[in-house]
């Protein structure tokens, strides 16, 4: 087990980059996720940890060590790939002996520890097969075994999940969470999975555009998002923006939405009178309210999805969407009356970063 | 149905029409090799003799060099068919996964090399092989086989890599083997098909090269079988039955050679390597 640091980490193909000062430190034990949209380079830094790319700039450590021109075969760490990468020509208990071999260990060390692995994963039934004649689901596991029996200093993984189906995905999101119980051991992985990031993580990066956005643990990211872009991406359905201009009175901000609808804030946000502004909320968070509080919003759409219901709301030319689980909103139609908590907003400045409640 | 029935017929009779014609000539070969040399021309056009002979056989095997031209070629074409084999696989596999400064020239020499007529290129490759001692010996000819070859089955070689996920190797380089070792335990296995095609291809080619083995090579001891297959050819006349039963005779390393490798030709062994 290990720990590892990125400090102002960075990669350029050629003269294009692809990240920028990327600091972090994972600590011992810890499980961090990658999350962020297609082509933002989470494969990217991945793989620079795990040594097949190399590093443009920065240090890279592991265990207070510099590697940045470590081999990868040197760096003592394992990984799982999203294609699996499971060597075609070799059985399922030869895959996962591999490194082990490579490592000259004893024939009984490999069998107790391929043994010991594959119980674990319910593999013993297809130790002899090929890795063709194994499913999806079991190729995905062969993957995961073959990444633990050696016990490495880190665990990487890249997307392990997303060629399964979404309820294997389920089974197999739990049974890597208590295996990292369990194990213990420091990983890193990546995903496009929302639930993946929040249900597994100690802490979430959030990354963008070849730069980290914000980290912190998942719920820090959902109460707290650091930016217009962390708010947007954290959380289904995405949180609603609206936008608007500050105002101040007596001490207490208000935004003028360009609807006209002014929605107060209930304390002071310190930002010069007539800024722009974008609040956010998200539709969980908005209230469908008895009549004669709030405002009206005029129902759109109404999508069920089984625990609750989004309603695709109008109020004077700006949309936004409310969730609940209360079912009698299925039955919506015309107006309701919505109220939004005022605990509940956030509010970002004209650069897309977050005012922060302490910011007086 | 009987619309797929007929498909079906039609696409094996023209695979039979096909084979047909083209073994044909080799059909041909075994006939003219077993028919006596009096009947060669008495009895007109049929598909096999009224008496047949192993005669011819005898005697080539018995009474000509040709025991001789048969060990050389089978010793140049597998040297031949190893070299490159083995420098193609080499330089294939750093085209197909290397970026490195200078890659596209090369690439573009290697092409151009393949640009020539051969006849282009007797005269100054004898002249500098004389001076080494070259000419007149095998291992001239491997040499000059193996620069002729390299190019092509590189190309081959390469795009045979380029069929295999890169992520089998760095899987491999993970799991701790360095890049040679991945390449060795995970990468060639998997390239077996590759390889039994190159290697059937060079050996092939080398088998049956006649221009740089004629021009290179002078009298017997050196000589490979197409050379030696000239030796019927008298300047009266052709000894055709004795020529023919040498040609079948050459044909046997060459059948032997691809039933042995076939196996790989066949196997689609990348088949599972990712997800399916
Ligand atoms: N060999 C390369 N040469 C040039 N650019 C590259 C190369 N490899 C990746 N990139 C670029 O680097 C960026 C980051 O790629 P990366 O694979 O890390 O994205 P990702 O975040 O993993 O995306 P995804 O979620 O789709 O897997 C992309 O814009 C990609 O085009
Ligand atoms: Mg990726």
């Amino acid at each position: 087990m290990a720990s590892i640091e990125l400090h102002s980490v960075g990669k350029s193909y050629g003269d294009h980059p692809v990240l920028e000062g990327v600091d972090l430190n994972i600590d011992d034990g810890e499980f961090i996720v990658l999350v962020g949209p297609s082509g933002c380079g989470k494969s990217t830094l991945l793989r620079m940890i795990a040594g097949l790319e190399d590093i443009t700039s920065g240090t890279l450590a592991i265990d207070g060590q510099r590697v940045n021109d470590l081999k990868p075969k040197d760096r003592d760490i394992a990984m799982v790939f999203q294609s699996y990468a499971l060597y075609p020509h070799m059985s399922v208990a030869e895959n996962m002996s591999y490194s082990l071999r490579l490592r000259r260990k004893s024939k009984e060390v490999i069998d107790a520890a391929v043994g010991s692995a594959s119980q674990k994963l319910g593999l013993d039934p297809y130790l002899a097969r090929r890795p063709k004649a194994l499913s999806g689901g079991q190729r995905q596991r062969v993957a995961m075994g073959r990444a633990i029996v050696r016990k490495p200093k880190a665990f990487l993984f890249d997307e392990p999940l997303s060629n399964l189906d979404a309820r294997l995905r389920e089974q197999m999101r739990a049974e890597i969470k208590r295996m990292h119980a369990e194990l213990g051991a420091t990983s890193v992985y990546v995903t496009h999975d929302q639930i993946e990031a929040m249900t597994l993580a100690s802490r979430i990066v959030a990354m963008n555009a070849g730069s980290v956005q914000q980290i912190g643990s998942p719920l820090e990211l959902y109460d707290r998002p650091a930016n217009l872009f962390v708010a947007g991406f954290i959380g289904s359905p995405g949180m609603n923006f609206l936008e608007g201009r500050l105002s101040q009175s007596n001490g207490v901000s208000e935004i003028v939405l360009s609807n006209g609808i002014q929605v107060s804030l209930g304390r002071h946000v310190a930002r010069a009178d007539g800024e722009m502004v974008t609040l956010g909320i998200r539709p969980e968070h908005v209230v469908a309210a008895s009549s004669g509080t709030g405002v009206e919003a005029q129902v759109e759409l109404v999508e069920p999805t089984g625990l609750g219901v989004i309603l695709h709301l109008v109020v004077h030319g700006e949309s936004f969407k409310l969730f609940s689980t209360d079912r009698m909103l299925m039955q919506a139609q015309g107006a309701i009356h919505v109220t939004l908590p005022q605990s509940r907003l956030h509010v970002f400045d004209k650069d897309g970063v977050r005012i922060s409640e302490d910011d007086v | 149905m009987t619309g797929k029935l007929i498909g079906t017929i039609a696409h094996r009779g023209a695979i039979l029409v096909y084979i047909a014609f083209a073994l044909f000539p080799l059909f041909w070969l075994l006939k003219v090799s077993v028919t006596p040399n009096d009947l060669l021309y008495s009895e007109g056009v049929r598909l096999w003799p009224s008496r047949s002979t192993f005669d011819h056989y005898h005697f080539v095997i018995e009474n000509s060099a040709f025991p001789t031209f048969f060990k050389n070629s089978l010793i140049v074409a597998s040297s031949t068919a190893f070299a490159v084999t083995v420098f193609s696989s080499l330089a294939g596999y750093a085209l197909s996964r290397f970026r490195f400064r200078g890659k596209y020239v090369i690439i573009a020499l290697m092409l151009i090399t393949q640009m020539f007529p051969l006849v282009m290129l007797v005269a100054p490759i004898f002249k500098m092989l004389s001076p080494l001692g070259l000419t007149n010996s095998l291992t001239g000819l491997v040499i000059v086989y193996t620069a002729f070859n390299v190019p092509f089955a590189t190309f081959l070689m390469q795009s045979f890599f380029d069929g295999i996920p890169k992520d089998l190797e760095e899987a491999a380089m993970i799991d701790g083997a360095s890049r040679f070792t991945a390449f060795r335990q995970i990468i060639l296995p998997l390239t077996l098909p590759g390889i039994a095609a190159t290697l059937g291809f060079v050996f092939t080619a080398a088998w049956s090269e006649l221009l740089f083995a004629l021009m290179l090579i002078s009298g017997n001891a050196s000589a490979t079988f197409p050379v030696g297959l000239l030796t019927f050819v008298s300047k009266f006349s052709v000894d055709f039955g004795q020529m023919m039963a040498a040609g079948v005779m050459a044909l046997i390393p060459a059948c032997l050679f691809f039933l042995l490798i076939q196996r790989y030709l066949v196997q689609g062994l990348t088949a599972g390597a990712v997800k399916g």
